[in-house]
């Protein structure tokens, strides 16, 4: 066991006890078994239940509750994050129910789903919150049969005398623990006493999924609720000027239509959104709302230039002449290097705008009166619409509460809060409760995009077909996709890294794996084609690179473990048989880093009447410690069909400021039939701490899937979405 | 407005809503079903799937004036106590990650089995196509879908 300090006192507990008591403001039922099965017996539902601490609430039977308290948005930490606090409490999963706990800053830390860092931020919280109660209830029960804690055992939610008969239940016991100090120093279990952690364990709310109860923010209703819907300006360049409100509110079923502006003196990144006035509609019925929001004729003027795709792309190659280069890195002298190699190569890959597409379009419940806002929704950043609500309203930030729902989808897009400030600022209007609904057109053509890219990659070998020199400069709309300390840094004598942002004036946002998800397909497709020149099987000429980085680095300033890195690939080799040559499968390797996590993949595809499809997909992963191996492995199968998908049906273009896909007819997703037959995937066992995995398991999938591409057709891919460059005809859904 | 007495889930409901009311918001607004969910409004995504008369058909898209005398069957009267065979096999291979695009696949793949007791993958893929899962949970669905097969 080690011994931790806990960074709690009573003060904050009884703060985030008193929320969490009367917080539960959702209109759900709040039970969410955590045992699906009719079958498997539970304890009873209490009759009285027990603060322990903000996690943790204990029923008189000996049921548990565990608060988990940062946002679902698919990636299961509803599951993950109550099991690492059961584990430290040591309580029969079947006995626990876990609860979303609502936005309390003063008390939980990093209420957020992003970056990948739920469960990394919050492991060693968790673990003491768990330890903590644990404690707690010894003490209780030491207390209560005099004797030490020492004298005592607990498991599985049940203290034992060591010496003794007697026994009691963590039910029996929960009354006593309230009143008891909390500890400052608490004991966690050795990473080899786990028992909960590292087994498969369903999800929480699988069977309200799977029965279709209310769970998402769209499924929100409150007495007396009203619904709205908006209308932003047709371009990117466009501002609203006034629209026909007589005549809208005249249509049948609409209550109320106005123009709110959400635009904040000071915002934060959070805040990125492309219109900020915008119409309000309000009624009772989402369909006559969808026919009113047809009736409108509004008039627009033009504020800034109305660009197009062909633009976008000419601005992506100018900016290498005359773009802002935000982040650079130099080893030895590329140029020279470059100049003096035996053989050298230059490619140029490129990716047009993305749209998020969460399958549930945004919306949020807002109930604003004149001293406090209460906000209901999807939020992966809970605590930034609390701030932007804050600003809007002028209100001080107590007087605001934000509930989580389980969210279908995020992958960055709810990162941005316009639509639960836009929520907030038409109920502030109406006087009343309000559920502002998109639809899927608002959605996908109002903004906050994965950005457009275009990096341009050189590497020369010498005349050993060693790597000699290498450089990345990268552009993009805004952003340039280039991590200067990431792999190949650190490998290569001559090495050079320019980041090079360009402008626009398309709003732009996080989107699952930000920039990793281009970069890694671009550097691992360039790096296969390096090995190919140099003559070297496309592992062993990584493995090489990760040696020197091992042995005799370059700078001291790399972001990655080598050894993690060589770890994964040696993995996936293993396990996919790499090198044994079946002649009707075609392969492609790829290997990133990114947030904490190492991954690699092996692309296996086939030709099925001359066209590519992906029969298996190997995985290997270094993620640290893995809390739900079966979940986790679901995460990284979403991540490689996220990747493979998109790198090869989807794009947004645009044409005079306008977002020509509005809606799945034309903006392509990966459909079943497209699907790799197969994703098997291993992970790394070590004590590490957990590091991120919502989105590792993407970014080397758009290499692999490049590279297999390659051995298919013979033909390298350098432009995204592939699909439109296969001259065999897709097999398309 | 007129009046639309419809069959849902095996019970007699009177709804009042414009006749080109599509059967999804029916369900959301008006009968207080809201497990069929919302995707794209144009019979793209499938997250809208039930059954009408048995077969897998996209709500978003279906207006109510042409429902009356139809047998329509939503996520919450797929099955009394939630244990339909496809719902059984979703939490056997627990499937969903958000969740949001489960309930219409499990519609089709529930018809989908009515139809063809024995589906190869090919049977799947076109059966399935019409659902977008966001998540990349397809692998899991087929699997799914195989096991209820056998149930």
């Amino acid at each position: 066991m080690t011994k931790v300090k806990t960074q709690y006192n009573r003060r904050s507990f009884i703060k985030v006890s008193a929320a969490a008591g009367g917080g539960m403001l959702i209109g759900f039922s709040w039970l969410t078994g955590c045992i699906s099965d009719p079958k498997v017996e539970k304890v009873e539902i209490p009759n009285e239940w027990f603060e322990i601490n903000g996690y943790i609430k204990i029923g008189d039977t000996g049921l548990v509750t565990i608060y988990s308290p940062n946002p679902e948005i698919g990636q299961n930490v509803k599951t993950s994050m109550p099991m690492i606090v059961a584990e430290e409490l040591d309580v029969d999963w079947k006995n626990v129910v876990v609860e979303q706990a609502p936005l309390n800053t003063g008390f939980y830390q990093n209420q957020f789903a992003g970056g990948s860092l739920s469960i990394r931020l919050s492991w060693n919280a968790l673990r003491m919150a768990g330890a903590t109660g644990r404690r707690m209830l010894l003490e209780a029960a030491a207390k209560e049969w005099g004797i030490a804690v020492s004298d005592l055992n607990a498991a599985q939610g049940v203290i034992k005398e060591k010496n003794g008969d007697r026994s009691l239940t963590y039910g029996e016991i929960a009354s006593k623990a309230v009143g008891i100090e909390i500890p400052e120093e608490v004991e966690l279990k050795s990473i080899n006493d786990f028992k909960l952690i590292g087994t498969d364990v369903k999800n929480v709310d699988a069977k309200k999924i799977v029965t279709g109860e209310p769970l998402f923010g769209l499924d929100f209703k409150r007495e007396g609720m009203q619904l709205a819907m908006i209308q932003h300006p047709p371009a990117f360049g466009m501002k609203l000027k006034d629209f026909n409100e007589e005549e809208i509110k005249r249509m049948p079923g609409v209550k109320d239509a106005f123009i709110i502006d959400t635009t904040l003196e000071d915002p934060t990144w959070s805040d990125e959104k492309g219109f900020f006035q915008l119409i309000a509609i309000v009624g009772d019925s989402t369909w006559q709302l969808m026919k009113a929001k047809r009736a409108i004729k509004a008039n627009w003027e033009v504020i800034s230039e109305l660009e197009n795709s062909e633009m976008h792309l000419t601005n992506l190659e100018e900016a290498f002449v005359s773009g802002d280069v935000e982040e650079s890195r130099k080893d030895g002298d590329f140029d020279t290097a470059f100049k003096k190699a035996t053989k050298v190569i230059e490619r140029t890959y490129s990716s047009p705008f993305l749209a998020h597409n969460t399958m549930e379009p945004m919306n949020f419940f807002a109930n604003v009166t004149d001293t406090t806002a209460e906000l209901i929704g999807p939020t992966q950043t809970p605590e930034a619409l609390e701030g932007s609500v804050s600003k809007l309203l002028n209100m001080p930030i107590e007087n605001i509460t934000v509930n989580m729902t389980r969210m279908g989808g995020g992958f960055g897009r709810r990162l941005y809060v316009h639509f639960g400030v836009e929520a907030a600022a038409i109920s502030k209007k109406i006087g009343a409760p309000v559920k502002l609904v998109y639809t899927r057109e608002d959605d996908m053509t109002q903004g906050t995009y994965r950005p457009a890219y275009l990096s341009k990659y050189k590497a020369g070998l010498d005349d050993n077909n060693n790597l000699v020199a290498f450089s990345v400069q990268g552009s993009g709309l805004p952003e340039g996709s280039v991590f200067p300390d990431r792999f190949p840094a650190g490998t290569v004598d001559n090495y050079l890294a320019e980041k090079i942002n360009a402008k626009t004036n398309v709003t732009t946002g996080a989107w699952r794996a930000p920039r990793s998800h281009f970069t890694a397909g671009a550097e691992q497709s360039f790096i296969d084609e390096v090995a190919e020149l140099a003559g070297k099987d496309p592992i062993d000429f990584r493995l090489e690179l990760f040696d020197r980085a091992i042995n005799n680095p370059i700078g001291e300033k790399n972001d990655y473990d080598p050894e993690r890195y060589a770890g994964v690939l040696k993995l996936v080799k293993e396990k996919s048989n790499w090198g044994e040559t079946n002649p009707e499968i075609y392969r492609g390797v790829a290997a990133y880093f990114c947030h904490s996590s190492y991954v690699a993949e092996v692309v296996d595809m086939v030709l099925v009447n001359g066209q590519p499809k992906i029969k298996k997909v190997w995985c290997a992963v270094d993620c640290g410690i893995v809390i739900n191996p079966d979940a986790a492995k679901n995460m990284v199968q979403g991540g490689v069909i996220d990747g493979i998908g998109h790198a090869m049906y989807s794009q947004l273009t645009f044409n005079n400021g306008s977002v020509n896909e509005t809606n799945f007819d034309r903006y392509q997703l990966m459909r079943h039939s497209q699907a790799p037959e197969d994703i098997e995937v291993f992970f790394i066992k070590n004590d590490i701490a957990p590091t991120g995995l919502g989105e590792p398991g993407l970014p080397p999938a758009v290499g692999a899937l490049a590279n297999a591409l390659y051995q298919a057709t013979g033909q390298r891919f350098y432009t995204q979405p592939f699909a439109n460059q296969i001259n065999a005809k897709m097999p398309l859904g | 407005m007129p009046t639309y007495n419809l069959k849902i889930n095996g019970k007699l409901q009177s709804v009042e809503a414009d006749s080109d009311t599509p059967l999804l918001w029916v369900l959301r607004d008006h009968v207080d079903l809201v497990g069929t969910k919302f995707g794209c409004g144009i019979a793209q995504c499938g997250a809208c799937t039930v059954h009408i008369n048995g077969n897998a058909t996209r709500s978003c898209s279906l207006p109510v004036s042409n429902l009356q005398g139809m047998e329509i069957i939503t996520i919450e009267g797929l099955s009394e106590h939630g244990d339909h065979p496809v719902q059984q096999a979703w939490l056997e291979h627990d499937v969903p990650q958000c969740g949001y695009c489960q309930a219409g696949q499990i519609m089709s793949a529930a018809a989908l089995l009515n139809n063809n007791s024995n589906p190869t993958d090919e049977d799947i893929d076109a059966a399935m196509n019409g659902n977008i899962c966001r998540c990349g949970t397809y692998i899991r669905i087929k699997q799914a879908i195989k096991t209820a097969s056998k149930l």
